[in-house]
């Protein structure tokens, strides 16, 4: 299934930190008695009630069912009391909810989120994990996507990516799950019992990323900044599987070849702050993650001409100036892809940087109907003569699948497109491209699914939107 | 570990004897000061501390080399070398390595060890010191092999203890077990012992048994784990005679692991920090 964003809902801190450390006025050495207050090392989540401290905020703002949520006595693993959770149908919201305590825990001596769950019929849950946290801003987030459960209790291990870092957590379990199209699962139900965070001893062999493994270059400008994206944690569990877990920035120790060039800051953004070449790396723990980029960052990029259309006439793929109708996939990693994206921001305005394309794609989560529109826009910059982009428009029909021709590449099945280059481009300068929705899709459009990109190599694009005039 | 070994999830379960009241003890409650013995043998007759860096003391240890027949009767993967990118000792470990590398023919190269003609004892207490790898399709070992008088006695007959054995995607779990004539491969008499709340890639382990006239008792640090003697056999006891000579050894493939998959992370290690053999100072 399909991952979904979600807003997490702020948690209101009503907590103080506890921690005092009182300066001392006279000159003297710690003694070697002093210990630090810490928290407390409760690691129970739901065993048979609500541990200490322990509340429910279900996302609300983001359309979960508050009332999905119940502590029932009828099924349970084990004790007298189990969680309770019923997925609705397709289109009645989601189940979405964090559980948090008011008083903070001192987590630092687990290695893993564990718990026992089943569900009325095999089901994937989308996210689950702990780490949401209102007052830190998810500083340690941790997701697990994916997760299969079936009709039998079973355990199930969360590993943690860095126990060290969470000696001050509240976010202790957090989940969100729903049908997310008229064909997944929905209108069930999942049952968790015994959530607590352990330390198993098994949890080994950690195996970090950042950029989801892979070493990437790019170019960019002083005074923009990227984010570090495809941030994972893998561990091998006693079971002998690896199980992998999206990981907040936080988690990661960034470094920069040099600091004069780019640096990093603790939530994973690289700042570009002079001209010439760096490579970004991080650990974890002491482990070097596998994946990196090299920036190469010339002066300042101007902003591309700013869209003039009101938001009515529009409906936007990439652009600063307008809602965007869908989210998109802007690295959808196809087989035999060449290509490395980045989304560089310079005062303010996002840029999609894309370099050594052979050819890549922006996926739309949700299809869009441009029934009613005629033209779609994109703004072109680059920096190096002889570069030549071909751009398809896809229109992925009723069934909703991207389909082609392996072989030439053309749409198939209920499929059409319209391809148009993108040549002309003048180095050091933003050219707009207003391309109308003709050819194949002239009068097949309301199911736009993808742009398709190919050659180039290396080029910038803002303002990608269609609309009417 | 020998021909033909097909690993059977059910292993026959032991009858325990006297030793049972030590076994059940096993998890949490002894302690090291415990009056749990699990080896009694202590007139030490060899030891291999590796302890200079470089090749192993070729004094002790001699080499199978390439593929054997058939992947050494299990079609193992590996190609076995004697270069010091498969075995080498550095830092006071033994360190042998697998590694996903085109080799004469094979896909993988590690290394086998074997103190035949070097090294061989009948009875003893036999213990090394070892980190394991971790990984589908890995299979490390460390076991014994009957002499085979010149070659005029084949496996199963000459008898193999292997005191360790241990597949990577089962990385809390290892085996001790025997082989002889009616009971071999599939059929072979042994028993699994699991960690609890650890795994034996992330640490030192000791892997030993201590075997005599009609036993061989077998342990993992201070923990006795089974013990097996001609009445847990379904054919003939060969563990009376001979002398037997040291194995180790890290196979990749084979009918026991099987293969290696794409989530297998090479070169993978096993690191093995000594190797001691002992006799019983009343024989």
């Amino acid at each position: 299934m399909k991952n979904r964003k979600f807003i997490y809902a702020k948690l209101t801190t009503i907590f103080t930190l506890a921690i005092v450390i009182s300066t001392i006025s006279c000159e003297r050495d710690l003694s070697s008695e002093a210990e630090f207050a810490t928290f407390p090392a409760n690691g129970n989540v739901f065993i048979d009630a609500f541990s200490s401290g322990l509340n429910y905020f279900p996302f609300v703002d983001a359309g979960a069912d508050p009332f999905a949520f119940t502590v029932v006595s009828d099924d349970v693993f084990s004790g007298s009391g189990a969680m309770r959770f019923d997925v609705p149908s397709f289109g009645n919201g989601f189940v979405g909810a964090t559980f948090n305590t008011t008083s903070h825990r001192d987590l630092s001596g687990f290695d893993a989120l564990t718990f026992y769950a089943k569900a009325s019929q095999s089901a994937s849950i989308n996210s689950i994990g702990f780490g949401i946290s209102g007052d830190t801003d998810n500083k340690y987030i941790v997701e697990l996507n994916g997760l299969e459960i079936d009709t039998n209790w079973d355990k199930y291990v969360i590993p943690i990516p860095d126990a060290s870092k969470l000696f001050n957590e509240t976010g202790l379990f957090w989940l969100a799950e729903g049908a997310s199209f008229a064909g997944d699962e929905g209108g069930y139900v999942l049952w968790f019992d015994e959530v607590k965070f352990e330390k198993l001893g098994t949890v080994a062999q950690p195996s970090p990323k950042i950029f989801n493994g892979e070493s990437l270059s790019g170019q960019s400008f002083t005074g923009s900044s990227i984010a570090i994206t495809g941030l994972t944690q893998t561990f091998n569990l006693g079971s002998g599987d690896n199980k992998t877990v999206t990981i907040a920035p936080s988690y990661f120790d960034f470094s920069s070849s040099d600091i004069e060039v780019a640096r990093v800051n603790e939530r994973g953004e690289i700042s570009i702050i002079g001209e010439g070449t760096a490579e970004i790396t991080a650990t974890l723990g002491g482990v070097l993650a596998e994946g990196s980029l090299s920036i190469t960052a010339s002066g300042g990029l101007e902003s591309a001409p700013t869209p003039t259309f009101p938001q009515a006439n529009v409906k936007s793929i990439f652009s600063d100036a307008y809602i965007n109708d869908t989210e998109s996939n802007f690295t959808p990693g196809f087989g035999g892809s060449t290509t490395e994206t980045t989304t560089p921001a310079s005062n303010g305005d996002s840029f999609l940087s894309y370099s050594n394309n052979n050819f890549t794609g922006i996926l739309f989560e949700n299809t869009v109907d441009a029934s009613g529109l005629t033209f779609l826009h994109v703004d072109v910059y680059v920096q190096e003569a002889g570069v030549n982009v071909g751009l398809q428009i896809r229109d992925i029909g009723a069934n909703q699948m991207i389909e082609t021709d392996t072989n030439t590449g053309f749409p198939i099945a209920d499929d059409k497109d319209f391809r148009f280059n993108l040549t002309g481009l003048t180095v050091g300068q933003w050219t707009s491209f207003e391309i109308p929705l003709a050819g194949d899709i002239a009068t097949q459009k309301n199911n736009l699914g993808a742009l398709i990109l190919t050659g180039g190599p290396s080029f910038i694009l803002d303002n990608i939107y269609f609309y009417t005039e | 570990m020998d021909i033909k070994y097909i690993y059977n999830k059910t292993m026959k379960s032991i009858i325990l004897k006297s030793i049972v009241v030590i076994l059940f003890c096993s998890l949490s409650s002894c302690a090291t000061d415990d009056t749990q013995t699990v080896a009694t043998f202590t007139e030490l007759v060899m030891a291999d501390e590796f302890d200079t860096n470089g090749a192993p003391n070729p004094a002790i240890w001699g080499y199978n080399i390439g593929t054997g027949d058939n992947g050494w009767g299990n079609n193992e993967l590996q190609y076995y070398t004697d270069r010091s990118e498969n075995v080498t000792v550095q830092n006071g470990v033994l360190i042998i390595t697998a590694k996903e590398e085109a080799f004469n023919g094979a896909s993988y190269t590690s290394a086998r060890l074997l103190t035949k003609g070097k090294f061989q004892q009948t009875y003893g207490r036999f213990e090394a010191r070892i980190r394991l790898p971790y990984g589908k399709g890995l299979w490390p070992a460390f076991w014994l092999l009957g002499d085979d008088s010149n070659g005029t006695e084949v496996w199963p007959q000459i008898g193999e203890i292997d005191i360790m054995e241990y597949v990577g995607n089962e990385p809390t779990v290892m085996f001790g077990t025997v082989h002889g004539p009616g009971y071999s491969g599939g059929q072979s008499i042994g028993k699994p012992y699991q960690l609890e709340n650890d795994r034996f890639d992330t640490g030192f382990h000791i892997f030993g048994i201590e075997w005599g006239p009609d036993y061989i008792n077998y342990y993992v640090d201070d923990v006795l784990y089974n013990q097996i003697t001609p009445d847990d056999v379904p054919g003939e006891w060969v563990f009376n005679r001979g002398p037997f000579y040291i194995i180790l050894n890290v196979a990749v493939g084979g009918a026991l692991p099987g293969s290696p998959n794409e989530e297998t992370v090479f070169p993978q290690t096993m690191l093995v920090d000594y190797v001691r053999v002992y006799k019983s100072s009343n024989n």
